[in-house]
């Protein structure tokens, strides 16, 4: 039976600190963090921040085993560190201001989530400009490339069972990361693979296809793999796994975020319960990544090892089809109940308007809407693709600033309302382990010493400091623990109780 | 790309009555052809003031 999907998302985002000559990443993003964390404590007068635990990071350890063949990449762990009342973490990743969403149970979670922060990202841009001499600014963008070489990922994370042969999940999850481009692409001018241009590729699906250069690997920073072998559970080892995705767009549109954790959720459900008889096995897996993004008409044949052709629609299709059979089979619950209904039917909304006319989905899916308003300006000014102007529109659809985002301005639907993303800034999802975490830095901030996804430490004033492990990603609900919190008046009463219960 | 341009230009044409079975579609882009004007005009008005000098000078490091 396929283990419930646990789900979260991590966004780096780009940042330029304007009109201060050289710009520096780095301390840009610590003081965007810093400001954020500085007018959060002015306005609720909440104690001391909450440093991240890096205990049990090891983001070196390879699901293929000790032997892997990629070097580890470095934490940092000088840079600013916050874990938030909401469950999220929001740190300096290399030289971006990133924000991992708490754990949540189903896709719309997500999306609620990953709008809460953006929120966040937006009320940091405010505080921090209030502190920059006049004349200088940040300025944060939700996209993934620079359209100069340099890429930043949106990355998925999802809870597996242990168990599942990861060749298996190779297999599978390779031929949906190829395929579900069709809708996750947040749409991207020119090419910044090799030897490629905007003269070769005027326009393409995705931000990211350019920059995966294997199938397999570790690394996320140099010679991206498709799928990535990071094994670093942050919960009970035996069990489970996390599913570490690096292969997506960062999206503005909601649907395109809720479809493509919606979807991939189902894929991987369906691996754990051996529900996809039919493997699509590309030839070259790299290739096909590009071909698909590439591919305006949506209709480019894909070569497989077996023989024949396939089109990134059609291997859709038959995973839509499969999904059906198996919610009819197994029932919806490791994808989240009834919104594992919304994720059926908005991907065959999706796959049909893809189909007939792509262009209707310009209010749901990134790289539609992105291309008719480039494509409108470009006819109602007469320009070529590869115009600077044309280049500024495509970037300034991903500003976070709600004033100049151009996404904010396209139309596109909403599946969230402003009023649950406001509460997700400060309030944490009340059914996964992200709800223990959120409740105690909202109740004892200045008693947790440190906290990290599967652990959380108390100072109660005892000679050494208590640690209560949280390796089950399901547990520490509002349903398992809300009384308990709500009722203990300290954390030490907490931990009394929980040591009882 | 000329096919792209072709379909776009044929979805109009498409049944109103299909409006009811199919709620989303038909209607949904005829209205967004007609916004399109709206929109590029709001757009105008928020570009950013040095919009080409700053694309030019957007590097970021790579992330992850």
């Amino acid at each position: 039976m396929a283990l419930h999907k646990v789900i979260g998302v991590e966004t780096e985002f780009g940042i330029v600190h304007r009109g201060a000559g050289e710009s520096n990443p780095v301390t840009a993003s610590s003081m965007l963090i810093n400001a954020y964390l500085a007018d959060l404590e002015r306005e609720q007068r909440a104690g001391p921040k909450v440093g991240w635990d890096f205990e049990d990071e090891s983001p070196g350890n390879d699901a293929r085993g000790p032997s892997g063949p990629s070097a580890p990449p470095e934490v940092e762990t000088h840079l600013v560190n916050a874990v938030l009342t909401n469950g999220a973490r929001y740190y300096v990743d290399h030289a971006h201001p990133e924000c991992s969403t708490p754990e949540c149970a189903d896709a719309r979670s997500v999306v609620v989530y990953d709008r809460a922060a953006e929120a966040i990202l937006q009320r940091s841009i405010v505080a921090a400009n209030r502190l920059l001499p006049d004349g200088q600014e940040l300025v944060v963008h939700k996209n993934n490339s620079d359209g100069k070489g340099n890429s930043y990922g949106c990355h998925e994370n999802y809870l597996m069972a242990r168990s599942v042969p990861f060749g298996k999940i190779i297999t599978h999850a390779t031929a949906h990361f190829i395929s579900r481009q069709l809708f996750t692409g947040s749409g991207k001018i020119g090419s910044e693979a090799p030897g490629l241009g905007v003269r070769e590729v005027p326009y393409q699906l995705t931000q990211r296809a350019d920059f995966f250069e294997a199938e397999v690997g570790l690394e996320t920073t140099l010679k991206r793999p498709i799928i990535n072998t990071r094994d670093e559970p942050h919960a009970d080892a035996q069990k489970y796994r996390r599913l570490h995705v690096i292969a997506g767009d960062a999206n503005c549109s909601e649907t395109a975020t809720f479809l493509k954790v919606g979807s991939t959720a189902f894929v991987l459900a369906m691996v754990e319960d051996d529900a996809l008889p039919r493997p699509f096995v590309f030839r070259d897996p790299v290739q096909a990544m590009r071909q698909v993004s590439y591919d305006m008409s949506l209709q480019r044949p894909l070569e497989l090892v077996d023989g024949p052709t396939v089109t990134a629609l059609e291997v859709q299709w038959e995973l839509l089809d499969r999904s059906r059979k198996w919610a009819e089979e197994r029932g919806l619950e490791a994808v989240g109940g009834d919104v594992g209904i919304q994720v059926l039917d908005t991907w065959e909304e999706i796959l049909t308007g893809l189909e007939t006319d792509p262009m209707v989905l310009a209010d749901r899916l990134d790289w539609v809407a992105k291309y008719r308003i480039l494509s409108g300006y470009r006819e109602r000014h007469g320009l070529e693709w590869g115009d600077h102007r044309l280049d500024a529109l495509a970037l300034q659809y991903h500003d976070v600033r709600p004033e100049r985002s151009l996404a904010a301005r396209a139309g596109l639907r909403r599946i969230t309302n402003d009023a649950e993303v406001i509460r997700a800034m400060t309030e944490p999802p009340t059914d996964t382990r992200a709800y223990f975490r959120g409740r105690c830095l909202q109740r004892w901030a200045s008693q947790v010493v440190a906290a990290n996804w599967d652990s959380i430490v108390f100072d109660v004033g005892q000679e050494s400091l208590r640690r209560v492990p949280m390796m089950e990603p399901l547990r520490g609900t509002r349903a398992h623990v809300g009384t308990l919190v709500d009722e203990s008046a300290t954390p030490a009463e907490l931990l009394a109780r929980l040591g009882g219960a | 790309m000329a096919d792209q341009e072709h379909k776009r230009k044929a979805a109009p044409a498409r049944k109103v009555e299909e409006v009811t079975e199919v709620p989303a579609t038909s209607e949904t882009g005829e209205k967004l052809k007609a916004d399109i004007d709206d929109l590029l005009d709001e757009i105008d008005e928020v570009l950013e003031t040095n919009a080409e000098d700053f694309v030019r000078s957007y590097v970021q490091k790579g992330g992850e």
